[in-house]
């Protein structure tokens, strides 16, 4: 890494540029310095890495596949599509990789709970799926309308054991149920550790969810090079805080010729009240322990985000992405409900691989961007989770009774 | 002498320091409300700033932050009911405390130029850590605002010198891990992290969090400086729009400190 490396934030006390930080009250402050003090000491140990290699491998089935989706490019006519296939991990989405990360980080500090929010049901699902491994309780703050939504993803919470507290405060979506969230960590410090969803969150929590995500653009660099003999040219992620889209783009970040652009959710549009865009609809601001981008008003009040999508439906975005988008490394766009639910259709149709909700929105600027590019142009997007957790929602939008 | 120097260096027992949010549940009341406490006992007032992702607070201050945004309270409405307030009290000190993403918005600089014009004594921002509170502090202390910072019981020894480093006024001590309006703290676990605090610092040590009934108050103001009601004031607000019961309630605070 150079002086000039993006690679070298955040800064020893968590920013990156002027975002990040640590924003909490007092209570939580210590505990954070120790989260941090335990990741910087695993970091080190590669008894800490042998152990989650093993388990990356065997328990979650990385590494994940990097496909060639041969109809979606010959349809769109432009450049050669593959697809990070990160929704075939063991619980169906990228969320699984942070998760033994940081439960193996809470097991180091002697932690004997472990808590987290949710909004699609993803991260809970992940979440509860190493509590159970390592047998630690597992309470789960999701948001009430969130719950409603993702009624197959809190039944599968609940079989594994975990505590599902539904959060009627705000919207009751994600944001509230991180407010939850932080004031339970406040109330239970001692001996309690907050598995954070995404690369958002108080230091040193962005950038350690970074790096337990990063595997997703390691390994697929490695592929790459054994299927082209070359790194790809633009990389596509959905982005709601933005944690599969920074594993994605980190380990490229210094790769100058690689484009990338993160795909956040324009709800009913960024010229709406009605969208979670919080780059391009948003701007700086503090919530959840750190500077980032959020949908608020000119008082400073948080305003609630909308997307189809309960894993994108957040005001805010983890404060690298926020940096990343003032240095103009990554171009940032947004696509629309509408635009995510017709490429959650078309890509099942053409690949047989139903996406989630959060990945069909980068699939949707795929369908745009493709074929502009020219055939020799090789485009990656992230698959982070599959959609069988969304069926319902795609159902009732499309106006069909699956449930009677 | 700041107004909050006056009120410890004038007082043989300890403060009383009461809670309300701004704009809860109207503009109009809230500053009734304002109005009424220093003559029902309060020696110190905090001001709650409405925001609408309340982290540090629990059920009851999350729900009157969200009355006072329905009812249309802002910053620079807060910022006018201090001034309102110091036409027919210019003793009485004000602390305003909330979260820091709204007073960002405002401009931190700016923000504290115009809470001391309005009379502001003092600021709490419950999610700036000394960490990250270069550019208010120094703000504030080019303006003789006080920053009061907040010790908790999992304050290291080690970070207790940093917080008092930078702090004035006085010193807030959260009496428990948790939110605000959540179980009374065991005074006699507190009663070691005070005298540690008193140790370090000549500056007032204030009590808060889970002090409820003049009992609780009673028994805290014994091992500090002042002790702070939050919850169950706003509740009373939020029970009734009665001013005089607000105003009982106070003097049955105050009288349990004499």
């Amino acid at each position: 890494m150079t002086a000039n490396s993006y690679k070298n934030q955040p800064d020893e006390r968590g920013h990156f540029g002027p975002y990040g930080g640590r924003y909490v009250a007092e209570t939580l402050m210590p505990l954070i310095l120790e989260v941090e003090k335990a990741y910087e000491a695993a970091k080190d140990d590669p008894k800490f890495w042998e152990e989650l290699e093993e388990l990356q491998r065997d328990y979650v089935g990385r590494p994940s596949p990097l496909y060639f989706a041969k109809s979606a490019t010959e349809k769109l006519g432009g450049a050669k599509i593959y697809f990070k296939r990160d929704e075939l991990n063991h619980t169906g989405a990228h969320k699984i990789n942070h998760c033994l990360g940081q439960i193996l980080v809470a097991k180091r500090m002697g932690k004997t709970r472990i808590i987290c929010e949710t909004g699609a049901g993803q991260h809970g699902v992940a979440t509860a799926t190493v509590c159970a491994l390592f047998d630690l309780p597992c309470t789960v703050f999701m948001g009430a309308t969130d719950i409603e939504r993702q009624a197959p993803n809190v039944f599968r919470m609940k079989l594994l054991g975990a505590e599902v507290k539904a959060v009627d405060s705000g919207s009751g979506t994600l944001k509230d149920a991180m407010n939850e969230a932080l004031r339970d960590w406040v109330t239970n410090v001692h001996d309690t550790f907050y598995l954070i969803g995404t690369v958002a969150g108080p230091h040193p929590f962005p950038q350690m969810v970074r790096d337990f995500q990063s595997i997703i653009g390691t390994e697929l660099k490695e592929q790459m090079i054994e299927r082209e003999g070359r790194l790809p040219d633009t990389l596509v992620a959905c982005i709601g805080g933005g944690s599969n889209a920074m594993g994605l783009f980190y380990p490229f970040l210094d790769d100058a010729d690689v484009k990338m652009v993160g795909v956040e959710a324009g709800g009913h549009g960024v010229d709406t009240d009605q969208h979670a865009a919080s780059l391009n609809g948003g701007k700086p601001g503090v919530l959840h322990g750190m500077q980032s981008y959020f949908l608020q008003n000119e008082d400073g009040q948080i305003q609630e985000a909308h997307s189809i999508s309960a894993g994108l439906d957040y005001p805010g975005i983890g404060p690298e992405h926020a940096w990343l988008f003032d240095q103009k490394r990554v171009n940032y766009v947004s696509v629309t409900d509408q635009e995510a639910l017709d490429a959650f259709q078309e890509c099942t149709k053409l690949e047989g691989i139903i996406p989630a909700l959060e990945p069909s929105h980068a699939f949707a600027h795929v369908m745009k961007l493709a074929p502009t590019l020219p055939k020799d142009h090789i485009l990656v997007m992230n698959m982070c989770g599959r959609g069988d957790k969304d069926i319902f929602t795609v159902a009732e939008k499309l106006g069909v009774d699956i449930e009677s | 002498m700041s107004r909050i120097e006056t009120v410890f260096a004038n007082l043989d027992r300890p403060a009383l320091i009461t809670f309300i949010m701004a704009g809860d549940p109207d503009a109009k009341v809230s500053l009734d409300v304002l109005k009424s406490l220093p003559d029902a006992g309060a020696d110190i007032i905090e001001l709650g700033m409405p925001f609408t992702d309340p982290m540090a607070d629990g059920p009851v201050i999350q729900l009157a932050g969200g009355r006072a945004l329905t009812a249309g309270a802002n910053m620079n409405q807060t910022l006018q009911m201090v001034r309102d307030f110091r036409e027919e009290n210019d003793t009485t000190p004000i602390v305003l405390m909330g979260y820091y993403n709204p007073v960002m918005q405002y401009g931190a600089v700016k923000f504290v130029d115009d809470a001391a014009e309005a009379g502001v004594d003092g600021l709490i921002i419950v999610d700036l850590p000394p960490e990250e509170a270069d550019e208010t502090l120094k703000a504030a202390k080019t303006k003789d605002i006080d920053i009061i910072r907040l010790i908790t019981p999992t304050t290291t020894n080690e970070r207790l010198g940093k917080i008092i480093d930078g702090a004035s006024g006085f010193l807030y001590y959260v009496s428990i891990t948790g939110v605000t309006g959540a179980a009374s703290a065991d005074l006699n676990a507190i009663k070691p992290h005070i005298e540690e605090i008193k140790g370090q610092t000549d500056i007032p040590v204030a009590i808060g969090f889970g002090i409820k009934t003049p009992e609780d108050a009673k028994n805290m103001g014994e091992l500090a400086d002042a002790v702070v009601v939050g919850s169950s004031i706003v509740n009373t607000i939020a029970e009734s729009q009665d001013i005089s019961k607000v105003s009982d309630q106070v003097k049955g605070l105050a009288g349990a400190l004499k």
